[in-house]
């Protein structure tokens, strides 16, 4: 922090500023005129607390996404098509069972294994062949929707999550302050909290796990090189694999998790492959760091433009796509270029 | 250039026999065939190869051409007469179609502008993304673009006391404007425009070093490929009579590069020959398996060409005619080396037009 403010002093002061500012919008009572101007605190707080949420799931999808693309340079543009997959898997087993966290960890088991499949059988002949790889994934993409749509139908399924996961829980920031003198609080669905909570901790899992063991060494160092680190002896068809398992793996539990938080139908693949596709142009490709800060601002966005704005609300995604583009092309925290 | 006597005997006679089939067409096959099969291609072939103009000489696969082409059919509903009762200024249609093809080219050089700053396979995940955001905002929006419903009753204007959307006519349109279009993008790749362009593909760095605007040039093909696409996205509007976010979702982006591929990107006309199965197999593979799969076979097909013919039907077709030839020469010669067919993908793959 201290470092921080010797390099970029104006920096450091505007996000202190922001932070303030935000912390006061949560926790003050609105004044009048301030509801004059932006509305209720209420629909304020619920899309603060809906971005962030919206944004954790984006996270848990983009997270495959960038770690795929981050070793392999494979730009995975079946990742919708397996999230959808993952919802699907999960919501048979969760049914047949009576098991929602079964039907989680099936979803992340069965879709890795896809993608494993994938990798071995078909990836693997166009290694370093871009477009083509990407290619084959819009293939597998059309074809994958098409046989999901002729299985499950255009039904919607909907999760039952367990109990203690149902319901809302009140927050402890008051919305408006009675005539009577009664403090409002605000209330908010329980699970879309967890979901907030588990993206946290897939990202710090993911960071633990790139970061301070020695598979995750092996990634670093075939992101970084690939030929150098299959020379060193280490077998990268195996790192491939794995890879490319946990991030499909993570897509299919994405599934699980957006598909409880939302509905499981057909054309929910497009919308998360739309949502990786601008998290990671805005975070960067292949990084994890990257995911999480384009997740935040593009859910942030979405809600907010949701909220204020109903029939702009893609544009304004769009803006900041072009808008980063324009001035940061690889993304804000992609060091590639 | 060339002498222009020449052309007569340039071409082939096979060429000549597709150049006549094509003109004969119309006498030769029902109304369904002339217009549900005949122009669909054409117009799907136009919009097919504005993308073989960016991503075969450029080298950037754009899944945008097709929202190019859906935004300028918005504009002629906008700007033209709808039966909707949303908009429809009513001006001229000629001032219509030709606002509607400039603002669409316009359009699609933005698109370059954003995506060339960063290189290759981040082309095709912008374009994507901006294909989706499209898709999305004309479904939301009802002030402009009239949401889920879009705009019906569009109609070409009636000259010279022909009413152009008539199954012969319309499709002898869409002839004339497939075969402008693909004479210029065969000149284009001709130009040094066009052959600059092909140098950026195959080695940007090198043609930026010897001064050449790596950039400007990309977003000038943008700029001609959305010529091309908007004029198709006119014809297009006028062929459906009706437009709508259904015609520029993502499942239809996706079809144009599946076209494109199947085809081949090598050469203008692989565009067309896919549109030409593709369209076929729209239309009669529903009769061999369940109507509700035509995505699964279509899919496959797609599959199994990136998988084994990266160059589409043009690849396959070189690869058979190398073979074929082989096959005659090596009665005089009693050994080759079968290393030949390989050799001739890649040198024919730079001088394919013949």
């Amino acid at each position: 922090m201290g470092r921080l403010f010797g390099k970029h002093p104006v920096w450091a002061v505007t996000i202190l500023l922001v932070a303030a500012v935000l912390i006061w919008l949560i926790f003050a009572v609105w004044p009048e005129w301030l509801v004059n101007v932006i509305g209720r605190k209420k629909t304020f707080v619920n899309t603060l607390i809906n971005g962030l949420t919206l944004a954790g799931l984006y996270f848990l999808v983009a997270s495959g996404f960038t770690l795929i693309f981050g070793l392999m340079r494979n730009v995975n543009l079946a990742h919708g098509a397996m999230y959808l997959l993952g919802a699907y898997i999960g919501y048979e087993v969760a049914e047949a069972s009576g098991n929602w966290f079964l039907g989680l960890v099936v979803a992340f088991l069965a879709v890795a294994l896809f993608g494993v499949l994938m990798q071995v059988l078909i990836f693997r002949r166009m290694e370093g062949d871009d477009l083509r790889q990407t290619m084959v994934t819009i293939a597998i993409s059309i074809i994958a929707a098409d046989l999901m749509l002729a299985v499950w139908t255009g039904t919607t399924y909907q999760f039952t999550p367990p109990e203690w996961l149902f319901g809302a829980v009140t927050l402890p920031i008051v919305s408006v302050i009675k005539s009577s003198g009664d403090a409002v609080f605000i209330k908010y669905p329980v699970y879309r909290l967890a979901v907030f909570f588990l993206a946290v901790a897939v990202g710090i899992a993911l960071w633990v796990f790139l970061n301070r063991t020695r598979i995750g060494m092996m990634i670093r160092a075939g992101v970084n090189d690939r030929d150098m680190l299959s020379a060193s002896g280490v077998n990268i068809q195996l790192v491939f694999m794995l890879v490319f398992g946990i991030g499909a793996g993570l897509a299919g539990l994405a599934g699980v998790v957006g598909g409880t938080a939302l509905s499981v139908a057909p054309g929910e693949d497009l919308r998360y492959l739309l949502a990786s596709l601008v998290v990671v142009i805005v975070g960067g490709l292949g990084s994890i760091s990257g995911a999480a800060v384009g997740a935040l601002i593009i859910g942030l966005a979405e809600q907010f433009g949701l909220a204020y704005f109903p029939t702009y609300g893609v544009v304004f995604t769009f803006l900041i796509m072009v808008l980063v583009l324009a001035v940061r092309p690889q993304g804000i925290m992609g060091g590639r270029g | 250039m060339m002498d222009p006597t020449r052309i007569w005997t340039r071409v082939h006679p096979l060429q000549w026999l597709l150049i006549v089939l094509l003109l004969a067409y119309p006498a030769l096959s029902s109304d369904f065939f002339t217009f549900q099969i005949g122009a669909y291609s054409l117009i799907l072939g136009t919009i097919a190869l504005s993308l073989m103009m960016l991503g075969g000489l450029g080298g950037m696969v754009s899944l945008a051409q097709l929202t190019v082409a859906g935004l300028a059919a918005y504009l002629v509903a906008i700007f033209g007469e709808n039966s909707v009762g949303v908009l429809g200024l009513g001006w001229p249609w000629w001032v219509t179609c030709l606002v509607a093809v400039f603002v669409a080219a316009v359009f699609s050089a933005f698109v370059g502008a954003i995506s060339v700053r960063t290189e290759g396979i981040y082309t095709i995940m912008i374009t994507l993304a901006i294909a989706v955001a499209f898709f999305f905002l004309v479904r939301q929006n009802y002030v402009l673009f009239n949401g889920w419903t879009g705009f019906a009753g569009l109609e070409p204007p009636t000259l010279f006391g022909i009413y152009w959307r008539d199954p012969a006519p319309f499709y002898y349109l869409s002839l004339a404007v497939a075969a402008l279009f693909y004479g210029a993008v065969v000149y284009c790749s001709r130009s040094p425009f066009g052959l600059a362009l092909q140098a950026i593909r195959d080695n940007p760095r090198r043609m930026h070093a010897l001064g050449f605007n790596v950039a400007a040039h990309r977003v000038t093909a943008y700029f001609l490929a959305g010529i091309i696409a908007g004029t198709a996205g006119v014809l297009l509007a006028w062929f459906n009579g009706r437009i709508s976010p259904g015609s520029v979702g993502v499942d239809v982006a996706i079809d144009i590069l599946v076209i494109a591929v199947i085809g081949g990107m090598r050469h203008p006309v692989g565009p067309f020959a896919g549109a030409v199965v593709f369209v076929l197999l729209q239309n009669f593979a529903i009769d061999l398996i369940d109507r509700e799969r035509f995505n699964t076979v279509i899919g496959l097909v797609f599959f199994l060409v990136v998988l084994f013919s990266p160059d589409g039907l043009l690849g396959i077709w070189s690869e058979l005619r190398s073979r074929f030839q082989q096959s005659r020469q090596s009665r005089f010669h009693s050994r080759r080396s079968s290393n030949e067919s390989e050799t001739f993908d890649s040198v024919g793959a730079s001088q394919s037009s013949h």
